[in-house]
């Protein structure tokens, strides 16, 4: 990549993250989402899940933090094709286009910035369960939020391009959105543990990258960084934003 | 500056469809020149215009604009040109100020340079208050000012304006107007725009270049298209039966038309024609009306329809 290119990119990212700069108040709204599963979810959790054997102990809100955090990613970046899909209404994304910009900064750069909400969001998060008796081990912890990023740029950049697609009818894109999330999300065993499901379910989230994620960052908030399922995580995040980048810069090029 | 040859833009709707939005555009515009391109709803303006801002690719044919082809030199076109589109340049969640300092930016201005810029143009178009407020707050008015501005930010040579008033009321087209006429007497810009508001291009346009069904059917000043192919209107009352006779009698005498309580005729030269024909029919005519031609009477000489009812 050029250095020209890279000037692209920060001006792409800079535009996207001054509105959030702005107004703080957006990101704010934004934790509401996972604030209100860990109050409203976590304690029937606690309850249901008391005294069985996870594999992390009897501490539940260890089991179910790092979950909250993945279910950050996926709600904050599957839903950022919405921002762009507001642009192609308005006129601001043609604008972008007949301006010299090279094509793949308007890819990259936003879904570059995806990284910055999802960091600070995660960090609140954890600051908030400490007083619960959430354990912090900060190698671990680090990075479970590099993994993050990384992989919530792959999905922002699959949020764009399915942004790209539908930008005629663009009430499919929550339709589409919609439909694919919940069974990635519930197949992860974000919420509920799948061990205690059929066994269809448990070799269907071999084939889905967000358990693989949700494994790794359980681990990894645990303290735990020398496992397999950590490098199988890594693997998933870092496939997602290959694919994602791919996938996106090709629809970005077509966008008009 | 705009050298087009045989432009043509297909669209493949579906395995049976094609639509020929655009089937063979040439045209020459030179430098300074301030054209409007007028035509109905599907005409082929606005495709006209994507390609030749490079926003679609053309499915045949050359384009060459400020000097570089529009498929093989993108990029140079895109550094030259100004493009102001039919919605916003400026997205509605960001503060004015600072899209127009992003667009600055892209262009390759540094940052000080480009918040100079931003004043300066917030200044020039009148802006200067609404710089930190947030464009979905602004009025429609002061939005397509923004437009303009953000069209303006690296002070290209050839500005591309698609419909640039559309939806604005009387008193802000007049408003917009003033600034893009400044702007371009300051640079000395060409400007290119599409429009169906046949007054805009009446009064704006130094050229008219008229489009229908994807093709130019006339281009020539307002003045001339007006003098060649429509002529003026003669609107009479009176002795109905005997005045359609004699109208339909006048040398020049086209489009005869009667309603319940008129007679109307369209002659090369309304001014001549009225006398000779209040003279050939004495006592018959009660009142006399001469209706000089709008690019409306030009277009319907062309096509035989109205471009009112199809914009």
């Amino acid at each position: 990549m050029s250095t020209l290119a890279l000037r692209d990119v920060g001006i792409v990212a800079a535009r996207e993250l001054r509105p959030l700069l702005r107004s703080p108040f957006s990101l704010i709204f934004g934790m509401i989402q996972p604030l209100v599963f860990l109050a409203l979810f976590g304690p029937l959790l606690v309850g249901s899940l008391r005294g069985q054997d996870n594999g992390l102990g009897s501490n539940v809100w260890q089991w179910f933090v790092p979950a909250i955090l993945v279910m950050t990613t996926l709600f904050g970046t599957s839903t950022v094709g919405a921002n762009l899909l507001g642009e192609f209404i308005t006129g601001a994304h043609e604008r972008m286009l007949v301006t010299p910009l090279a094509r793949h900064a308007l890819l990259v750069g936003r879904a570059l910035k995806e990284m910055v909400p999802l960091a600070g969001q995660a960090v609140i998060v954890v600051l908030v369960m400490l007083p619960f008796g959430f354990d912090l081990y900060p190698t671990g912890a680090l990075l479970g939020l590099a993994l993050l990023a990384v992989f919530g740029v792959g999905l922002g950049s699959l949020s764009y391009a399915l942004a790209v697609a539908v930008r005629r009818n663009d009430w499919m894109f929550w339709v589409v959105q919609q439909t694919l999330l919940f069974p990635l999300m519930i197949l992860s065993g974000m919420l509920l543990p799948l061990e205690t499901g059929p066994e269809w379910m448990r070799v269907a989230s071999h084939f889905n990258p967000l358990a693989h994620m949700v494994t790794a960052e359980r681990l990894l908030f645990a303290g735990t960084v020398d496992d397999r399922a950590v490098l199988w995580g890594a693997i998933a995040a870092a496939a997602t934003a290959i694919i994602g980048l791919a996938v996106g810069i090709r629809a970005m090029r077509r966008s008009t | 500056m705009i050298q087009t040859r045989a432009l043509t833009k297909d669209f493949v709707v579906n395995r049976k469809t094609t639509v020929h939005a655009v089937r063979g555009i040439s045209l020459d515009i030179a430098p300074g020149e301030l054209v409007a391109v007028l035509g109905p709803n599907g005409a082929g303006k606005t495709t006209t215009l994507r390609m030749l801002t490079t926003l679609i690719a053309p499915t045949s044919g050359t384009a060459t604009v400020a000097g570089h082809d529009v498929t093989t030199a993108a990029a140079e076109v895109r550094r030259r040109i100004g493009y102001v589109g039919q919605g916003n340049g400026a997205g509605h969640i960001h503060r004015a100020g600072d899209e127009l300092r992003t667009q600055g930016r892209i262009y390759g201005l540094d940052r000080r340079a480009a918040a100079r810029r931003t004043d300066e143009l917030l200044e020039a178009l009148d802006l200067t208050e609404q710089r930190d407020r947030k464009v979905s707050d602004l009025s429609g008015g002061q939005r397509r000012r923004l437009d303009v501005a953000i069209g303006l930010v690296h002070a290209p040579r050839l500005l591309f304006l698609d419909e640039p008033s559309t939806g604005l009321d009387p008193q802000n087209r007049a408003n917009l107007w003033q600034h893009i006429l400044r702007m371009r007497e300051e640079h000395r810009m060409t400007i290119v725009l599409t429009t169906h508001y046949l007054d805009e291009a009446d009064t704006m346009a130094e050229r008219v270049v008229v489009v229908d069904h994807g093709e130019v059917i006339a281009d020539d000043t307002a003045r001339a298209l007006k003098a060649k192919l429509a002529g003026d209107r003669l609107i009479l009352t009176g002795d109905l039966p005997l005045l359609a006779k004699a109208a339909a009698a006048l040398p020049s005498a086209r489009d005869l038309t009667e309603t319940a309580d008129t007679v109307e005729v369209r002659v090369s030269d309304g001014p001549a024609a009225l006398p000779e024909l209040i003279a050939s029919v004495p006592g018959a005519v009660r009142t006399a009306e001469i209706q000089r031609p709008t690019l409306d009477d030009v277009f319907l000489s062309l096509t035989g329809r109205n471009l009112r009812e199809h914009a």
